[in-house]
């Protein structure tokens, strides 16, 4: 009789043996993927301490793997924020464990990437992976680790620590891994020009296995503003969450546990929503219980719609004790609630206008740039704002469609590009309506920020089609249609009024000069008047 | 006879002269007020072209269009246009003479390159229209392919040969109807009659069996559709010459056409006047004639027939005599050359033939 036995597995060993759900599928895509995981967590180590971020990345031949893979050394040195030295073992050598589980913009938000790049490194090569890192104040910490991936616990192989005279700040990740760069190469190179289009106050540099050199130089030192962390909104919860809260909530009664624990959510809002939900009631010293259409709000104090008296709240529950039925329901009530304000985006940290016009002027050289950031928005409970560019002419190519450049959270999106949502919206405008065609010079810009990037699959390759999302991008791309609309016609105009002062300023001399011989005169006439008035003229008929 | 109004070429270079002057100057001045200069002329559309029975050819009707500077479609246009006025003063003034080609190659010279010859050609028809005269007048020829001969002594006007003579009997061949011939004086001539002659073949066969002496005739080869060169100048012998003029061609809607321009003017020429002979007559070959002499045939065919029926429907062709050959030519489909007449020997047509029908039509 066959036997069936049950095992548990640790998260390292899950994404062991997944690990082409975090885009780790091809020697080509995994050398890719690493880069892009290290890069985005220095990037992020930066802009948290508000400094410009230098990154330097390399990657080096270390000798053949198989026909289809090579063994590359991968470095990655940043400016960030440094890890401390008691993290740094957990930080690199323990999957899910991370600063990133935070309700706040972020570009990874999983806590996996950079450990899945030297889990993957690990289990390509079998070579540990080392570790510098130093917060800038006192020394730099040295590990040279492997990933225990049964227990998902680091293995401390060596560790240093080294005398920091330059009170150096920054992390340095260095590891094996097989890949297979030459076929990888367009990709990785594309996503370093978007990310410094993207990241326009971000040195980068790259130096390639065959020693070429890629630097992509910072044209502003300003940055974004970082993104604050912020409380759940009351339509993205659930159950779980719920639970959580009720657990470690230090209040007493469900006006405060709404008010302290949750986004947009006021001592107003509150009591109307425990009104809503049956939670406490409300009642007139003459007419009794009101129901919630009785009551007028006035200055944000309850009244009795009827004689205009102050309504008596009841005194609702203490939330540790509600009970798990309880817990569903205020599940529910709180995603029918109307009233709740929508999340504010202060958690989010889009590029802003001027640096996505900076950054694209400088990687892409078009003519003309038009963008446009939408106000925030909500899907489901979670913020997003949607950043929209179109760039015009100057060095981007004519190729008979649209170049479509894609970002989530300033991360450039570069597989998968057919289910993207942009590129959905891009197919489905009506782009004449603006007299654009795809046979013009034209690159489109789609900027996503949110706290959750509503990412199809692990690999964060292309955004799921929620409907608020696609309108938002929608309205965001019709806007700078619009000025390029306006921006052509403009120029057109230009010519042509340049073109029709041409003919003029061309031929009325010439007929001036024929006439005064015909006519058998001495002198040319005067015909400055009248190329004056052609100016004019070209000018009225705007 | 007495010799015409000597003067008649070179009044008429005088008033060619003024013309482009008056232009010259009206644009000169309107530019030199500060207005765009604009010029006024006849309308060349189809709808503006009326046949006048009493001149007895095209004309253009009331409605005028005006070419201004002003325009952007028309100041390029506006100027070539003042371009070749002034080249055509020039040309006129210094008494040299060019072609249409001429005209667009030389263009070239002033940065603004005609875009085709239609181009060139349609602004020497404008300049035409402007100053109601020919370019004949301004000295722009056609290439010259008709001939004259026969006796009538001409004197040139053209330079270098200012007073010299020539009869018209001295070259077996004929003589080339161009500029120097046009802008000659007629002094005398004892003809009594012109004949015109479609065909080369017909017009060397007359000379040689001396045509000229036994009608009394001047020769003229058209040599096809006449150019208007040979038009106006058929016209002057008929006007100033007092001659009768006899046209043959062959028996066909071409060649009745070819009659009918002579004698009505075309179309593409009703800006202009002095190219027809009114009087003239359309002597041969008939479609009666095909059937009165029995001559060889040939079937007329589809693009004859769809001829036949617009010359039928042409204010032109209005005449009975004209109705009643074209209807012959329907009847009987079959259309026949002048050289069909050699069936009966090659002088058959001089004997016979010509002098029946110069009786038949005087």
């Amino acid at each position: 009789m066959a036997q069936t036995t049950f095992e548990e597995i640790s998260a390292s060993d899950f994404f062991y043996r997944n690990r082409d759900i975090a885009g780790f599928t091809s020697p080509s895509r995994a050398i890719f993927a690493a880069a892009r995981e290290l890069v985005e967590n220095s990037l992020d180590a930066a802009e948290s301490l508000k400094i410009p971020p230098d990154i330097y990345v390399r990657l080096s031949y270390e000798g053949e793997a198989s026909k289809e893979a090579q063994i590359y050394r991968l470095r990655v040195e940043d400016n960030g924020i440094g890890v401390p030295p008691r993290h740094i073992p957990s930080a690199f050598g323990q999957v899910l464990f991370g600063s990133k589980y935070k309700l706040k913009q972020q570009r990874g938000t999983f806590g996996l990437g950079g450990k899945m790049a030297i889990l993957y490194g690990q289990i390509t090569t079998h070579q540990p992976a080392c570790i510098f890192s130093s917060v800038g104040v006192g020394k730099i910490y040295m590990y040279k680790l492997m990933i225990d991936i049964q227990r998902n616990r680091p293995l401390i192989l060596d560790r240093k620590v080294l005398i920091n005279k330059e009170q150096w700040r920054g992390t340095i990740v260095e590891f094996c891994l097989e890949g297979d760069y030459f076929r990888a190469m367009p990709k990785i190179l594309e996503y370093f020009k978007q990310t410094a289009m993207m990241n326009p106050y971000a040195n980068l540099t790259f130096v390639d296995p065959k020693g070429r050199f890629y630097r992509f130089t910072r044209i502003t030192k300003e940055m974004p503003e970082p993104p604050k962390e912020t409380k759940p909104h009351p339509y993205g919860v659930d159950v779980e969450l719920l639970q959580r809260l009720v657990q470690i909530t230090p209040y007493k009664n469900m006006l405060e546990f709404l008010r302290r624990h949750f986004h947009r959510v006021g001592e107003v809002t509150a009591q109307k929503f425990l009104i809503f939900s049956g939670l406490i009631t409300a009642s007139c010293p003459e007419h009794g219980a009101l129901s919630p259409d009785y009551i007028n709000w006035v200055e944000g104090r309850p009244t009795c719609s009827r004689c205009g008296k102050e309504a008596k709240l009841s005194s609702s529950k203490n939330p540790k004790r509600l009970s798990h039925e309880e817990i569903v329901r205020l599940m529910h009530m709180l995603k029918r609630f109307k009233e709740f304000l929508p999340p504010d985006a202060s958690c989010l940290s889009p590029l802003g206008e001027d640096l996505l016009k900076a950054g694209t002027m400088k990687e892409l050289k078009p003519e003309f740039v038009a963008v446009h950031q939408r106000k925030p928005a909500t899907y489901a409970g979670h913020p997003f704002i949607i950043e929209g560019g179109i760039a015009y002419g100057g060095e981007i190519p004519k190729q008979g469609k649209f170049l479509i450049y894609r970002f989530a959270n300033r991360i450039p999106l570069l597989y998968d590009e057919a289910s993207d949502v942009s590129v959905k919206v891009v197919d489905s405008m009506n782009w004449r309506r603006y007299k654009i065609t795809p046979d013009m010079p034209i690159a489109i810009l789609v900027h996503v920020c949110s706290t959750k990037i509503p990412y199809k699959t692990v690999g964060k390759e292309f955004i799921a089609d929620r409907p608020e999302v696609r309108r938002e991008i929608a309205n965001g791309l019709r806007e700078v249609a619009r000025q390029l609309q306006h921006f052509l016609t403009r120029r057109e105009h230009v010519d042509r009024e340049r073109k029709r002062l041409s003919v003029f300023s061309k031929y009325l001399p010439k007929i001036a000069q024929f006439s005064t011989e015909l006519a058998g005169k001495e002198k040319l006439p005067d015909i400055e008047k009248l190329l004056k008035s052609v100016r004019k003229f070209g000018a009225e008929e705007t | 006879m007495q010799k015409k109004h000597k003067s008649s070429i070179i009044e008429r270079k005088k008033e060619v002269l003024s013309g482009l002057e008056n232009l010259g100057a009206k644009i000169y001045n309107q530019l030199d007020s500060g207005y765009f200069p604009s010029v006024e002329m006849p309308s060349r559309s189809t709808e503006n072209i009326h046949y006048d029975p009493q001149l007895r050819q095209f004309i253009l009707g009331d409605r005028r269009v005006r070419r201004s500077a002003r325009n952007i479609r028309h100041v390029k246009p506006f100027t070539q246009l003042t371009w070749t006025a002034e080249f055509s003063h020039e040309l006129t003034s210094q008494r040299k003479t060019s072609t249409l080609r001429d005209v667009y190659y030389s263009a070239q010279a002033y940065e603004m390159t005609f875009k085709d010859q239609q181009e060139s050609n349609n602004i020497v028809t404008d300049l035409e229209t402007v100053l109601g005269l020919s370019r004949e007048d301004f000295n722009i020829f056609p290439e010259e392919r008709s001939a004259v001969f026969g006796d009538l002594t001409i004197e040139y006007t053209v330079p270098g040969y200012e007073g010299r003579t020539m009869n018209l009997t001295s070259h077996p061949d004929g003589v080339l109807i161009g500029p120097a011939l046009t802008s000659s004086e007629f002094v005398k001539t004892t003809a009594d009659k012109v004949i015109a002659i479609e065909k080369g073949g017909l017009f060397t066969r007359f000379i040689e069996e001396n045509v000229h002496k036994k009608f009394n005739a001047l020769l003229v080869l058209t040599a096809g559709q006449a150019p208007r060169a040979t038009r106006h100048f058929i016209r002057r012998l008929n006007g100033e010459l007092n001659l009768p003029v006899y046209i043959f061609t062959d028996g066909d809607p071409w060649g009745m056409h070819i009659a009918m321009v002579i004698i009505s003017g075309s179309a593409n020429a009703a800006h202009l006047r002095e190219l027809n002979t009114p009087d003239a007559k359309w002597s041969g070959v008939w479609a009666t004639d095909i059937v009165n002499y029995k001559l060889p045939t040939d079937p007329l065919d589809e693009v004859d027939m769809k001829r036949l029926s617009e010359l039928q429907r042409d204010p032109r062709y209005k005449d009975p005599l004209w109705q009643r050959e074209i209807k012959t030519f329907v009847k009987i489909r079959k259309k026949a050359e002048q050289e069909a007449f050699s069936r009966y020997g090659l002088t058959y047509i001089v004997d016979e033939y010509l002098p029946a029908k110069l009786e038949e039509t005087k």
